[in-house]
């Protein structure tokens, strides 16, 4: 009797293995879009500082097809970032009421809620 | 009656094997059994070569830990008449060692789980005169899931964190630390934060949940995970930002 461990190593394909692994590795993907929209808002206030000729060109970049095609991609996957982050809110956030946990829906109604006053706020500000 | 259902069975001897192997045994089906009763089949009547923890048989003891087609299972949790009509195959955990069969090492989450000091830690403890620490229901409620934690670690095979990083503190270990930080008779949160908010602690876990998914007790790590994350992110702010808060 000898002790002699053997150790499996993980799979490089370990995330095709149930679909909780894949939906989470499109979670962490699209996460990359969010930040290169981030990327091209940082983009947009540093053309607006420089004039208005750079701003009058990043307007046009943003508004060319291809320049709308990155920001509907954005849109999409910052979309289900965003559903998926609300879905496990309750988790990261729960919210205890006189010794009783508030139920979970309340909190993931309570941030869609605020999404849409935000983005009406938006729209508005925007004069749309 | 004279049904049977095939388990493979991953074998290894640590004296003999190079490396771990499957082995296919013919089971008597029984509506009523689950994987634990053919492993123990096995054992009395078909190999008694074959190594498996196991001890309560009802889900409280957490020994029987094992992957059961790919999914971290309790072996006394799982039916074999979920599996009726195709292969059980049974392997050890994912993600840790194999001694010998279905045994895994267990060393490195007993080391994590004494790292986190998994008990209540008291500044300054109360004579015995002044009677009993009191909770009130409420106060039970913030952490009463996390108690119920079995150490069985299907959590750690879920987690592919803990796969990649052996560092990684991991699910079990972090939940019932929380556990402790939200009793309200304890005072050991600053102690606990040294290992449970440091890069190996909270911080390597990318919420993928899995540990949550495949719990059997209804515990939910990582919840638990995400809200330390969060304090540890306040007290890390407070700590930098207010007078006096720098230790």
């Amino acid at each position: 009797m000898s002790r002699r461990p053997y150790l499996r190593k993980i799979e490089r394909h370990w995330w095709l293995r149930h679909r909780r692994y894949v939906v989470y590795m499109v979670r962490e993907l699209t996460s990359l879009f969010v930040a290169l929209y981030c990327a091209l808002l940082v983009d947009g206030l540093v053309r607006l500082a420089q004039g208005q000729a750079a701003w009058e060109g990043f307007v046009a970049a943003i508004s060319s097809p291809l320049g709308v095609l990155f920001q509907l991609l954005c849109l999409v996957f910052a979309t289900f970032h965003s559903i998926t982050w609300f879905a496990v809110t309750p988790k990261a956030m729960p919210v205890m009421v006189k010794g009783e946990a508030v139920p979970p829906w309340t909190i993931v109604t309570a941030h869609y809620a605020v999404w849409a006053a935000l983005s009406l706020l938006v729209l508005v500000a925007a004069g749309v | 009656m004279n049904e049977t259902i095939a388990l493979e069975v991953l074998r290894y001897n640590p004296d003999t094997d190079r490396e771990p192997h499957f082995q296919r045994y013919a089971v008597p089906y029984r509506d009523e059994w689950v994987v634990l009763d053919a492993l123990t089949h096995i054992k009395d009547q078909l190999d008694a070569t074959l190594c498996f923890r196991w001890s309560c048989h009802m889900a409280v003891c957490g020994s029987c830990g094992v992957m059961i087609n790919g999914e971290p299972k309790l072996g006394c949790h799982a039916f074999l008449r979920d599996y009726r009509n195709g292969v059980v195959r049974v392997e050890p955990l994912d993600h840790f060692p194999i001694e010998r069969d279905l045994v895994i090492v267990m060393d490195d989450f007993m080391a994590k789980l004494s790292s986190v000091e998994p008990y209540l830690l008291v500044d300054a403890a109360k004579p015995l005169g002044e009677g009993e620490h009191l909770q009130t229901p409420a106060e039970l409620n913030l952490f009463k899931q996390y108690a119920q934690c079995i150490n069985c670690l299907l959590c750690y095979a879920a987690c592919p964190q803990y796969g990649l990083n052996e560092g990684f503190v991991g699910p079990a270990a972090l939940a019932l630390a929380h556990r402790y930080n939200l009793d309200s008779r304890d005072t050991g949160k600053d102690r606990r934060a040294e290992v449970v908010a440091s890069n190996e602690g909270v911080w390597e876990c990318s919420f993928v949940g899995a540990c949550s998914a495949v719990c059997p007790k209804g515990v939910d790590p990582a919840a638990a995970i995400q809200q330390t994350k969060v304090s540890a992110s306040l007290d890390w702010f407070k700590a930098f930002l207010l007078p006096g808060g720098r230790k």
